[in-house]
């Protein structure tokens, strides 16, 4: 009976598994404000911490910088290049970066990045895709600078014809 | 009995002002071109508006108040007090009009911290701001560090005893060369073969660093303007610790010590005098006291036990020290790590650092190295004086660039001055503690503000107090035209008030 048990359960984590890489399965993660305050209490433990992409990937040999923002601060993850092959957009003025979720270990003081607080990933998630965000001009700005620009010829022409 | 400022006066302060705010005015047509050239148009929007706001205010002024005077110390000072604070409120237009900024004052904070090259910031989402905006950032610390004033001497005003007094108002008051336009002239040229060199390096190791070759060189010219105006923004959010690069660390503590030279002595070391890095009071100052601040910083992190490894000694301790004694504020750590995880001697050795500053006519702010050198030699002359018979003759000497012998009217002056900043230092730190903040960490973020550092326990948010950013603000202004021209600007109001 026991047997049994055991293998329905078995049965029952393996059909789940990929339950857990689908959005909105990921365990909980936990924001930058969290870890700044308490890296001690997290230092050297598996994490998951959630953000958007900024910046840029910054490729280092088989690895490579990600720098992922929670909307509070950006923490620096270190990551294996393949695992980074699917990020699309980071964040900038002209596009909103993917937003990723990395599980891995927490370091406060990485002992082999100089010290440096990061995480080394050990999965990361494609939470949300980025996009471009295309500029449209502001008609408010446009008509203000050009108004001022009016005022400023004018008051241009004034002086030249108080200095006649 | 004090004398009620003329018409005169008040003129020729007007049309020196509005001269340099046409100069100031002008500089922002740099980032309208960076702005059309990236197709970032609202950004380049917001400069234009604030370019036509600048020069009809400045062109009003040099109308309405046309003189051929030239200036006296008295307007001199004033014009240069009043050339900052119009230079914060032109400059805060578009960084306010790109909505990264929660008001106005956060803008504000954010132009006075950048052309006092302190780097304390109240930004909101720097990672999604336009190439633009972010070069204006790093373009007022370059402005700012050679002097607002500077560009209106290099470029517009005639007349070296006008010019003079600005310089002079603008906390220098060393002529690298006989001629005050061509001292402003050669502290550009300088600041300029350092800028096309720093970038260059800073733009490879960048690349090297895995970043595209248009973004290492934008960060490039970014980050070097920040660290040879001792300024401290960046731009990114993470400051420095963005570009997890040992080398970039070590070129940009290079460039912040090369910042926090005397520009005299840059002169020196380009006309091949090369032994005055070695004889001369501020730069012995400087090693000794990096030292000496370094030794405290190091028994407080030993203490702390969060760097075990000499390298992480360096890259953490030993850069917020030279950040900090440089008067940049880079960091590669992040604020609240100051606060959670190094421990108070630590975070004193690096108050002091921060309190003490780099050289004179540099671009650093704080007490500065030849103060500290001249107080020392006092105290030497003193002990000298208790130690020797009383017939003995006392003679005590420095040498910066040439030998000088030390006089009591150089000590009463490095001392007044040295008093003046430990009272803004401790101000602040009062003001910080009304609103609740422990006492080191207000004081750490005070001699941040008035030392123009820039490097932050946290305190610095856009959720702090109006009261303390105001306050913050005061600091750095006081602090970066150290307190003459300030004083002088109070003066003036209490002689338009109360004079007769």
């Amino acid at each position: 009976m026991k047997t049994r048990n055991i293998k329905w359960i078995v049965l029952a984590i393996l059909l789940a598994g990929p339950v857990y890489l689908i959005p909105g399965f990921a365990a909980e993660s936990i924001s930058s404000a969290e870890l700044l305050s308490n890296s001690k209490h997290y230092d050297g433990k598996q994490i998951s911490y959630r953000g958007e992409v900024i910046g840029e990937v910054m490729k280092r040999g088989d690895f490579a910088w990600i720098n992922l923002h929670d909307g509070e601060n950006a923490i620096g993850i270190w990551a294996p290049l393949s695992l980074t092959k699917g990020i699309v957009y980071t964040g900038s003025y002209k596009a909103r970066g993917d937003v990723l979720e990395v599980s891995g270990i927490f370091n406060r003081a990485c002992s082999e990045h100089g010290g440096d607080l990061d995480i080394h990933a050990q999965t990361l998630l494609k939470i949300e895709s980025g996009k471009l965000t295309p500029e449209i001009i502001n008609p408010v700005k446009r008509n203000q600078a050009l108004i001022l620009l009016g005022v400023l010829l004018l008051v241009w022409i004034l002086t030249l014809l108080l200095r006649k | 009995m004090i004398l009620k400022p003329n018409r005169q006066d008040i003129k020729a302060v007007g049309y020196y002002l509005g001269k340099i705010i046409i100069g100031l005015a002008l500089t922002m047509a740099i980032p309208i071109l960076i702005g059309l050239l990236a197709q970032e148009i609202n950004p380049a929007l917001d400069f234009l508006i604030s370019l036509e706001i600048g020069l009809l205010f400045g062109v009003m002024l040099t109308k309405v108040c046309y003189t051929e005077r030239e200036l006296n110390w008295m307007q001199g000072m004033i014009v240069v007090s009043l050339a900052w604070v119009t230079a914060m409120f032109l400059s805060a237009i578009p960084m306010y009009l790109s909505g990264h900024w929660k008001s106005y004052l956060d803008a504000c904070f954010d132009s006075m911290s950048g052309f006092a090259t302190t780097g304390l910031t109240l930004v909101q989402n720097l990672d999604h701001m336009s190439l633009t905006h972010n070069l204006w950032r790093h373009l007022i610390m370059f402005i700012g560090g050679q002097g607002i004033v500077i560009i209106a001497l290099s470029f517009f005003i005639k007349g070296a005893s006008g010019a003079f007094k600005l310089y002079v108002g603008e906390a220098r008051d060393e002529r690298i060369m006989p001629n005050i336009v061509h001292t402003s002239r050669f502290i550009w040229l300088v600041s300029i073969a350092y800028l096309i060199l720093g970038t260059l390096v800073l733009s490879v190791i960048g690349a090297l660093g895995g970043m595209k070759p248009f973004n290492a060189f934008f960060h490039g010219v970014c980050v070097f303007m920040a660290a040879f105006d001792t300024g401290g923004f960046a731009p990114q959010s993470q400051n420095i610790i963005y570009y997890r690069s040992f080398a970039f660390e070590v070129a940009t503590i290079i460039i912040m010590i090369l910042g926090a030279l005397n520009f005299r002595l840059h002169y020196h070391i380009w006309v091949g005098n090369r032994k005055e890095i070695v004889k001369n009071i501020e730069t012995v100052t400087l090693f000794i006291s990096i030292l000496t601040v370094f030794a405290i910083v190091a028994i407080g992190l030993k203490q702390a036990g969060i760097y075990p490894q000499a390298v992480m000694f360096f890259r953490k301790g030993f850069y917020q020290v030279i950040s900090g004694h440089t008067g940049t504020g880079f960091q590669t750590i992040y604020a609240q790590q100051f606060v959670n995880e190094w421990n108070n001697l630590a975070l004193v050795g690096v108050i002091l650092a921060m309190g003490l500053g780099g050289a004179v006519c540099s671009t650093t702010g704080a007490i500065k190295m030849l103060r500290i050198g001249i107080i020392f030699k006092a105290f030497l002359e003193d002990i000298k004086r208790i130690i020797l018979p009383e017939r003995a003759v006392v003679i005590q000497k420095f040498h910066h660039i040439k030998e000088v012998f030390l006089e009591d009217k150089q000590v009463r002056s490095a001392l007044l001055i040295t008093l003046a900043y430990l009272i803004l230092y401790f101000l602040g730190a009062y003001i910080g503690m009304l609103y609740g903040y422990p006492f080191l960490n207000s004081l750490f973020e005070s001699t941040s503000a008035a030392g123009n550092v820039g490097l932050s326990c946290g305190i610095t948010a856009a959720s702090m107090p109006a009261v303390l950013k105001i306050t913050y603000i005061l600091q750095m202004w006081a602090g970066r035209l150290e307190f003459m021209s300030v004083f002088t600007l109070i003066g003036f109001f209490v002689a338009a008030l109360e004079g007769k």
